[in-house]
C-alpha cells in the first residue's frame, strides 16, 4: 500500500469520466453540518444576549429564558462534534513548508494565478487558519462559557475572574464568527467546494487546481485498487 | 424597674453590666440609642463577653462571671474616695446617718452571726440602734462611727482597684475609666441608669449583685430621678405580671406574703406585719397591709371571709418550709414525693438546672400535664432522640397529657412590661385546632375539681367550695372581668375616712384605686397594686393616647403604670429637701408651697411637706437603704462570695465557698465540680435571633440561628486545638453537650488571682423539637444552686471543659 | 377610599397611610431600563430616596433579615453554624440582605471593635447590573433611584452578578431569576418605608428623601466625631454615582474593615469594555466582515478550468495505466 500523507483513508477517485474525487465521507459530512449548524444556533442566541438590538432572536428559541438556557447545552453539542471534526483532519491540517510559499504568495490567491502557488495536500493554509482558528477560539468559549455557566458553575469562579471570562467570550464569539464568515466565503468564492461538503465529491479539476498533491496522491492510491 | 422604658431617653450615662439590653431586650434598646442620638448619652458595658450591647457601646470592659459584687463595691469606694457622692440626697434620703448596733461586725468575707452549722446568719446584730423615743437613733453629722455611712466606708476599704483587678479580672485602668465616667453622675444635674437583667439574678448571691448598684446609684442620687433608677429589663413580655400577680410560691398577688406555719393565725400574722415608721412623721405605707390582705381575701372567698373568721385566714395554706421554688420541687421529684405536676408555659426540661436531674425527677412523676402553645421538650421527656434525649422510654411509666393553650395574639388581656405598664391587646387571630386558652383550660380543672368536693367531700373542701366565681360564663372567665377582680370594687358603702359621712364608693363600684382599700370588709381587690387599672373610668390599661407633654417620657396616658399609673417610682426623691427638683431641665414633680405636681403622679402623699415626710415611703424609715438591715440572708451591705463553681478561692476566706447561706441539697452538693477537673468558667445567655426555646420552631428565626455552638477565646482555642467551626464536647460535674466552637477575639482570658481565667459561652435556645438543629441547652451542665434569698439558679457562673469532638457530627 | 401618592416618601420612623394607596412606581415613572428597555418618556419625576443605614447605631439583631424574608415571603434554609455569627451565610435568591459580623482590632487605640453591616443592595445611582444586563426591562431604575429587577423580563443569566460591584444579585436555581433587594419598592410606591427601617429597634435604618438623609447623617457624623471616632462619615460612593443606600460608617476611611465594603465602587472597567466597545465594535466588525465577503463575492470568484480538468484526467488516466504522475517538471515542489 502506498504511503498516505495528504489523504484521508476514505478519500478516493470515484469515477474517471470525468474525474470526480470523493472528498469527504457521508458521516464527515453529517458531523460537518452538526457542528456548523450548532455553530450558527450558537451564533444566533450568543447576538440574542450580546446586543439588545438583536434581543429579538430569543423569539427564535422560545424567548429569553430559553435562550439563555439552550446556549451553553449547544456550546457543548458543537464541542462534542468538533472534537470529531478535529480528531479526523488534524493530520491534515499540520503546517507544511508549502504553506509558507502559499502564504507568501497569498495575492497570486486571490487573483487566480494558482499556477504560480506550490502544489498543496488536502488543504491550503487558508483551510488550515480556519481549522486552527476554529479550534483555539472554540476552546477559549467553552472554558469563558462555562465560567459563566450560572445554572451549574454559579460560584466556579470569582467575580472579577467572570468578568474577565465573559468579555473574552464575546470576543471570541465575535472572532469565530469572522472565521466562520471566512469560512462561508471561501467556499462560496472558490468555486467547485461547496458539493464536497454536500455530495461529497469535488470535480477532478478542482482538485488538480487546488490539491494536487492530494489528488496525486489519490490517483496513485487508485492503480492498486483492485476493484477499479 | 423604677423608671419605664421610654425614660431612659433621659439618662446621660448608661450602664449595662449584669444584662445584655442590645441582645436580649432590642426593642427597648432603642431608648439607649435615643438617649446617645439625642442627648450625648454614653453608654458603658461590663460583661465577660464583648456583647452585641458591647459594639454599640461607649467604654467596655470585661469582667470575670460572678464577680460583679466586688466591681460595684470597688465603683463605691472611688465614689467616697474621690467624694462623687450627691451629698444633699445621700444625707437627706438613704439611711447614712443611722446609727447600726454595736454588735455588727464584718471579717474574713462573713458578717456577724454566722452558724456554719445551720448555713445561716443570726441577724439581730443587723440593726438600727432603737431609741428611747422608739426611733432609730441618727447621727445627721455622719460623724458616729457607727453610722451607716462609716460603716460602708468601711465596709467597702478593702476593693481598692488592684483589689477589683484581682477578683473580677477587669484590668485597673479599664476599671478606673468607669469609675471616673460615673462619678461625673453624681452631680445632681446629671444622671446614670442602670439596667440589667439574669446576668445580675441568676447567681447564687444575685440579689446581692443588684444591691450593690442601687447602693451605688443611691450614693450618686440617682434614684427617682428621670434618666436614672435600676431597671431590670425583664425576660419574658409578662414576666412582670408574673410576679406582681404572685406567681410564686411563697407570694399572694401584690406581694402580699403566703403565712408560714409559724403564723397559725390572723393575729400572729399580722403581728409582724405592723410597720410602724422607723423614725418620726414617715409615711411607712406598708402599715397599709391589713387593708390589701382583707381585700385580697374578700375577693378570694366573698361572704365566706369575714372580720370574726380571721376573714377566712385558715383557707390559706401554711408553708412549713421559706418556699416551694423549682429547685425544691425537683428536689423533692426526684425524692419521688410527687405525684402529679402541671407545667404552664413553661419548658423546665430545658429551663432547670442540671437536666439530668429534671429527667430523672420526671420519671418519678405519676401524671405530667403541660400547657403550652407549642411543642415542648418537657413534654416529650420521655422520648429517645439519640445523644439529644437518651433517655430509655421503656423504663419510664410517667403519663403526660399535653393541653395545647393560645399564643398571645389569640388571646385579649394585659401584659406588663418592664417599666410595670399594663398594655391590654385585643386578639387577632383564632387558636388552631384544639387549643383553649389558659383561663378556659384552667376553669374547666377548677370546676371538675369543686363538683368532686361537692360530691365526695374531702379533707377540707370550703376553700374550695367558697371560692368566688361569680362570672358571666363560669366555664370561661373573660380577661376583662378578672382584670376588674383585680383592681377591686366596693362591697358595701366605702367612706372618706376624714369625713366618714361622705361615701366615696358605692357598693358594687368599681375602686378608684388602692387608697379606697379598706381592713372593715367593704371592699375586695384581688391585687391592690392593680387597683386603679380597671376602675369606673374604664379600662385604663387600654389608653392608647401618646402624648407626651415636655417630652418627658411619662406618657402619663398610654396604657396604666402600677401603683396608681406611677411612670417614676421614688419621683419625690427628684426634688431636694425643699421640693425642688435637683435638675430643673428635667423635672417630674415639683413641690409648690401646698402640694405636690407634674408630669407624673407623686410617689408620695401630695400634701406631704418636702422637708417633713421622706421620699421612700414604703420603708419605715422613710429613707432609702444603704444598709439593709436583716431584711436578706446575706448580708446588710453586699459582699463578695465566689460562685460555688469558681476557678478561684475567695481572697477573704479560703474556707468559704459560694454563698455561705445558699441552700443547697446533699445530692447537690456532691455534684458540684472544682477547677481542677473543670479549669474554664462557662455562663449561658440568649442570642436576638431567638427568644428561650419558642422560636426555634420558627423557620424564620431558626433560619437565622440554626444551630446550638459555645463561643470561646482564640487562645482557648489554641491551648485545646479548636478550630472555628469546629466540634467540640463541653462537660461538667453533671453533664455534657456537643456544639460548633464559634471561635472568638469578643471573649479574652482575663487573669484572676494570679491564674488565667478562660471564659465558655453558652447560649441557649436549642433542644431537639421545633425548626431549628437538635442541640442542648446549658442546664444540661449547670448546678442546682439558688440565690440565698429568692432561689434564682446560678446559670450565670459555673465550671467546665472542653475538648475537640472525636467523631461523627451529632445533630 | 385610595390616596394617591404622588411623591412622598416616608422614613419608617413617621406614621405610613394607613389607606390602600395607588402605587407612584412602575412604568411611568422608570427612567432607565436595561438592555433597552422601555422607559417613560416623560418619567414621574419623583424625589430621590435613601435608605441610610448607621452602622454605629446597629447592634446586629437580624430584625431586618427577619422583617425582609417576611415581607418578601422568603424561605431561607436553615442551615448549620460555622462558627460565625453569619446567617444565612452569604446572600441567596432567598436572602436578600444579610448582617455581617467584623471582629476589629483597632490598631490606632487598642480597642476591640465588632463591625456590625447590614449588606444588601445599595441601589446605586450607575447601577453594575442594569448596565451587564443583556434582558430589556430587566432591572430598571425608577425616578427616585430605586433599582428593581423585573422578574417576568429576567432571563437568569447571570451577567448582573458580574455587573454588580458590590457582589449582590443571588440567581435562583429553583425559579432561574436575579433576585436582591428592592428597596421594598412595593412598599415605598405606597408611601411606607422599606420593612426592615420599619423593623429595625433602634433606628440604625431610616429611610426618606435622599436629601434628608444626608442631613440625618451628618448629625450622626458629628455624634460619632464627638465620640472620638475622627474619621465618621458617610458612604456614598462617587465612583457609582452615589448610592441609594448610604451608610454612616465610624471608620469611613477604611470600608474594608466592614466585612470588605468596597473602598470606591465602580462598574468594572471590564465590564465597561464589555458592554461598551466590545459590543459595538464586535457588532460592526462581524457586519462589515458579512458584508465585504458578499461584495467581494460579486466581483470575484476562483474557477476551475477546462484545462485542470484535462490536466486532472491526464493524471487519473496515467496513473491507472501504473504510469508515474509525477510532479510536471518546472513546476515549484516545496
Amino acid at each position: 500500500m502506498a504511503r498516505r500523507v495528504y489523504s484521508e483513508p476514505g478519500d478516493r477517485i470515484v469515477s474517471t469520466a470525468p474525474v470526480a474525487v470523493n472528498r469527504y465521507r457521508g458521516w464527515t459530512r453529517l458531523n460537518h453540518w452538526i457542528t456548523a449548524a450548532s455553530l450558527i444556533l450558537l451564533a444566533l442566541s450568543g447576538f440574542a444576549l450580546f446586543h439588545p438590538s438583536l434581543y429579538w432572536l430569543t423569539g427564535l428559541f422560545g424567548g429569553g429564558q430559553t435562550t439563555r438556557w439552550i446556549h451553553p447545552f449547544i456550546g457543548i453539542v458543537l464541542v462534542a462534534s468538533f472534537v470529531l471534526l478535529f480528531l479526523q483532519l488534524v493530520k491534515y491540517n499540520i503546517m507544511r513548508r508549502e504553506d509558507l510559499v502559499w502564504a507568501r504568495r497569498f495575492r497570486d490567491v486571490v487573483s487566480g494565478h494558482e499556477d504560480r502557488l506550490p502544489e498543496l495536500g488536502k488543504y491550503n493554509l487558508g483551510q488550515k487558519f480556519i481549522f486552527w482558528g476554529m479550534f483555539w477560539l472554540i476552546l477559549v468559549l467553552i472554558v469563558t462559557g462555562i465560567m459563566v455557566w450560572e445554572q451549574y458553575f454559579g460560584g466556579l469562579v470569582t467575580i472579577p475572574t467572570r468578568r474577565v471570562a465573559i468579555l473574552v467570550h464575546s470576543i471570541s464569539a465575535v472572532l469565530i464568527l469572522l472565521v466562520f464568515i471566512i469560512h462561508v466565503f471561501a467556499a462560496i468564492w472558490t468555486r467547485g467546494t461547496l458539493s464536497a461538503m454536500t455530495t461529497g465529491n469535488v470535480s477532478g479539476g478542482w482538485a488538480w487546481r487546488h490539491h494536487r498533491k492530494w489528488l496525486r496522491e489519490l490517483a496513485g492510491r487508485q492503480k492498486v485498487d483492485p476493484a477499479e | 424597674m423604677t423608671n419605664s422604658w421610654t425614660d431612659i431617653k433621659n439618662t446621660d450615662l448608661v450602664i449595662v453590666m449584669g444584662g445584655n439590653a442590645a441582645e436580649a431586650h432590642p426593642c427597648g434598646f432603642k431608648w439607649v440609642t435615643e438617649a446617645k442620638h439625642q442627648r450625648g448619652a454614653k453608654l458603658i458595658v461590663v460583661d465577660p463577653r464583648f456583647t452585641r450591647t458591647a459594639s454599640v457601646a461607649d467604654y467596655y470592659a470585661p469582667i470575670r462571671p460572678g464577680s460583679d459584687i466586688a466591681f460595684l463595691m470597688g465603683l463605691i469606694r472611688y465614689m467616697i474616695e474621690n467624694d462623687k457622692v450627691q451629698w444633699e440626697y445621700v444625707k437627706a434620703f438613704t439611711n447614712a446617718s443611722l446609727i447600726v448596733k454595736d454588735e455588727f461586725g464584718w471579717a474574713d468575707g462573713l458578717f456577724t452571726g454566722y452558724d456554719e452549722e445551720k448555713r445561716d446568719y443570726d441577724k439581730s446584730s443587723w440593726d438600727y440602734v432603737i431609741g428611747d423615743d422608739g426611733f432609730a437613733v441618727t447621727d445627721p453629722t455622719l460623724q458616729n462611727p457607727r453610722c451607716v455611712w462609716n460603716l460602708l466606708k468601711a465596709h467597702v476599704d478593702v476593693y481598692t482597684p488592684e483589689m477589683v483587678e484581682r477578683i473580677t479580672g477587669t484590668p485597673k485602668d479599664r476599671f478606673l475609666k468607669i469609675a471616673e465616667m460615673i462619678g461625673e453622675c453624681s452631680s445632681p444635674t446629671k444622671t446614670m441608669t442602670s439596667m440589667y437583667a439574669l446576668g445580675w439574678t441568676q447567681h447564687s448571691k444575685g440579689a446581692q449583685n443588684i444591691r450593690g448598684m442601687a447602693m451605688l446609684q443611691l450614693i450618686l442620687g440617682n434614684i427617682g430621678v428621670r434618666g436614672g433608677g435600676m431597671n431590670a429589663l425583664r425576660g419574658h413580655s409578662n414576666i412582670q405580671g408574673l410576679t406582681d400577680i404572685g406567681l410564686m410560691s411563697n407570694l399572694i398577688p401584690g406581694y402580699l406574703n403566703i403565712p408560714t406555719e409559724r403564723e397559725a393565725d390572723w393575729a400572729t400574722y399580722m403581728t409582724s406585719r405592723a410597720f410602724k415608721p422607723l423614725r418620726p412623721g414617715q409615711t411607712s405605707y406598708w402599715q397599709n397591709y391589713p387593708k390589701f390582705m382583707v381585700s385580697f381575701m374578700k375577693s378570694m372567698w366573698g361572704d365566706a371571709a369575714q372580720k370574726d373568721n380571721d376573714w377566712a385566714y385558715h383557707y390559706l395554706p401554711k408553708l412549713d418550709v421559706p418556699s416551694y421554688d423549682i429547685l425544691r420541687m425537683y428536689e423533692l421529684m426526684d425524692e419521688g414525693r410527687v405525684n402529679l405536676y402541671f407545667c404552664q408555659g413553661f419548658n423546665p426540661l430545658l429551663a432547670t438546672p442540671n437536666r439530668d436531674k429534671v429527667t430523672r425527677a420526671f420519671s418519678k412523676l405519676k401524671l405530667l400535664v403541660t400547657m403550652d402553645p407549642l411543642e415542648t421538650e418537657t413534654a416529650r421527656f420521655w422520648e429517645n432522640h439519640g445523644a439529644h434525649n437518651d433517655v430509655d422510654t421503656a423504663a419510664i411509666q410517667t403519663e403526660v397529657i399535653q393541653l395545647p393553650s393560645s399564643c398571645f395574639a389569640e388571646d385579649e388581656g394585659a401584659l406588663v412590661n418592664s417599666g410595670r405598664w399594663l398594655q391590654w391587646h385585643w386578639k387577632a387571630s383564632d387558636m388552631p385546632g384544639e387549643a383553649r386558652n389558659d383561663v378556659w383550660i384552667m376553669a374547666q380543672i377548677f370546676l371538675r375539681v369543686r363538683e368532686l368536693y361537692r360530691t365526695e367531700g374531702g379533707a377540707f373542701p370550703d376553700p374550695i367550695l367558697n371560692l368566688t366565681w361569680d362570672y358571666a360564663d363560669p366555664n370561661e372567665p373573660h380577661p376583662e372581668e378578672l382584670a376588674r377582680e383585680m383592681n377591686g370594687r366596693a362591697l358595701s358603702a366605702v367612706y372618706d375616712p376624714t369625713d366618714p359621712t361622705k361615701v366615696v364608693a358605692e357598693p358594687g363600684k368599681q375602686l378608684l384605686n388602692f387608697s379606697q382599700l379598706r381592713d372593715d370588709g367593704s371592699t375586695a381587690s384581688g391585687c391592690w397594686i392593680y387597683s386603679g387599672s380597671f376602675n369606673e373610668a374604664g379600662n385604663n390599661m387600654a389608653r392608647r393616647d401618646n402624648a407626651d407633654p415636655d417630652d418627658t417620657g411619662a406618657y402619663p396616658n398610654w396604657t396604666w403604670s402600677w401603683p396608681l399609673n406611677r411612670r417614676t417610682l421614688y419621683n419625690r426623691a427628684s426634688c431636694d429637701l425643699n421640693g425642688k427638683p435637683w435638675d430643673p431641665t428635667r423635672k417630674i414633680i415639683e413641690w409648690d408651697g401646698e402640694k405636690w405636681s407634674g408630669y407624673d403622679v407623686p410617689d408620695i402623699s401630695p400634701t406631704a411637706k418636702p422637708g417633713e415626710v421622706m421620699p421612700f415611703i414604703m420603708n419605715q424609715e422613710g429613707v432609702s437603704r444603704l444598709f439593709s438591715r436583716g431584711l436578706m440572708r446575706d448580708g446588710p451591705f453586699p459582699t463578695h462570695m465566689e460562685p460555688f463553681e469558681s476557678p478561684v478561692e475567695n481572697v477573704f476566706n479560703k474556707r468559704m465557698r459560694g454563698n455561705p447561706v445558699v441552700r443547697v441539697f446533699a445530692k447537690d452538693a456532691a455534684d458540684l465540680g472544682t477547677s481542677d477537673e473543670f479549669p474554664f468558667v462557662a455562663t449561658s445567655y440568649r442570642l436576638t435571633e431567638h427568644f428561650h426555646y419558642w422560636t426555634k420552631h420558627n423557620v424564620v428565626n431558626a433560619a437565622l440561628q440554626p444551630e446550638f455552638f459555645v463561643e470561646i477565646s482564640e487562645e482557648l482555642a489554641a491551648e485545646r486545638g479548636i478550630e472555628r467551626g469546629g466540634r467540640v464536647r463541653v462537660w461538667s460535674k453533671r453533664g455534657e453537650v456537643w456544639a460548633v466552637a464559634l471561635v472568638t477575639k469578643r471573649i479574652k482570658p482575663m487573669i484572676c488571682d494570679g491564674k488565667t481565667v478562660h471564659v465558655v459561652g453558652i447560649p441557649l435556645h436549642w433542644g431537639f423539637v421545633g425548626a431549628a438543629r437538635k442541640g442542648w441547652g446549658p442546664n444540661s451542665l449547670t448546678p442546682v444552686l439558688g440565690d440565698a434569698n429568692v432561689e434564682t439558679p446560678e446559670f450565670k457562673a459555673f465550671l467546665v471543659n472542653i475538648e475537640p469532638a472525636v467523631g461523627e457530627a451529632v445533630s | 377610599m385610595t390616596t394617591n401618592i404622588q411623591d412622598s416618601p416616608r422614613t419608617a420612623l413617621s406614621n405610613p397611610p394607613v389607606q390602600p394607596g395607588q402605587s407612584n412606581l412602575g412604568q411611568p415613572a422608570v427612567r432607565r431600563s436595561s438592555a433597552g428597555g422601555p422607559v417613560a418618556e416623560q418619567p414621574t419625576p419623583l424625589t430621590e430616596v435613601a435608605k441610610l443605614i448607621d452602622v454605629s447605631k446597629c447592634i446586629g439583631c437580624k430584625a431586618c433579615q427577619s422583617a425582609c424574608i417576611e415581607w418578601n415571603d422568603t424561605h431561607p434554609e436553615i442551615e448549620t453554624n460555622v462558627g460565625v455569627y453569619e446567617n444565612p451565610h452569604d446572600l441567596t435568591p432567598e436572602m436578600f440582605t444579610l448582617m455581617r459580623f467584623a471582629e476589629y482590632d483597632n490598631p490606632d487605640n487598642g480597642n476591640f471593635e465588632w463591625l456590625i453591616r447590614k449588606d444588601g443592595c445599595m441601589h446605586c445611582e450607575e447601577p453594575g447590573c442594569l448596565k451587564a444586563c443583556p434582558a430589556p426591562g430587566a432591572i430598571v431604575q425608577y425616578t427616585n433611584g430605586i433599582v428593581d429587577f423585573i422578574h417576568e423580563n429576567c432571563i437568569g443569566c447571570g451577567y448582573c452578578v458580574s455587573g454588580c460591584p458590590f457582589d449582590i444579585p443571588r440567581i435562583s436555581q429553583k425559579t432561574h431569576v436575579a433576585y436582591k433587594c428592592t428597596l421594598c419598592s412595593d412598599r415605598v410606591a405606597v408611601g411606607q418605608g422599606p420593612a426592615c427601617a420599619k423593623a429595625c429597634p433602634t433606628h440604625a435604618i431610616v429611610f426618606g428623601t435622599k436629601e434628608d438623609m444626608k442631613i440625618h447623617a451628618a448629625a450622626r457624623i458629628e455624634d460619632l466625631k464627638s465620640r472620638g471616632y475622627e474619621n465618621a462619615g458617610l458612604y456614598d460612593p462617587p465612583g457609582v454615582g452615589g448610592t441609594h443606600v448610604m451608610y454612616v460608617l465610624h471608620h469611613a476611611d477604611k470600608p474594608g474593615i466592614y466585612n470588605d465594603l468596597p473602598e470606591d465602587p465602580q462598574i468594572s472597567p471590564v465590564v465597561e469594555g464589555w458592554k461598551g466597545p466590545t459590543k459595538t465594535v464586535g457588532l460592526a466588525a462581524i457586519g462589515l466582515a458579512a458584508v465585504g465577503s458578499v461584495v467581494m463575492g460579486l466581483f470575484s470568484r476562483s474557477a476551475v478550468a477546462d484545462e485542470d480538468e484535462h490536466q486532472a484526467q491526464e493524471m487519473v488516466d496515467r496513473a491507472a495505466a501504473g504510469l508515474p504522475v509525477d510532479p510536471i517538471p518546472g513546476r515549484e515542489q516545496v
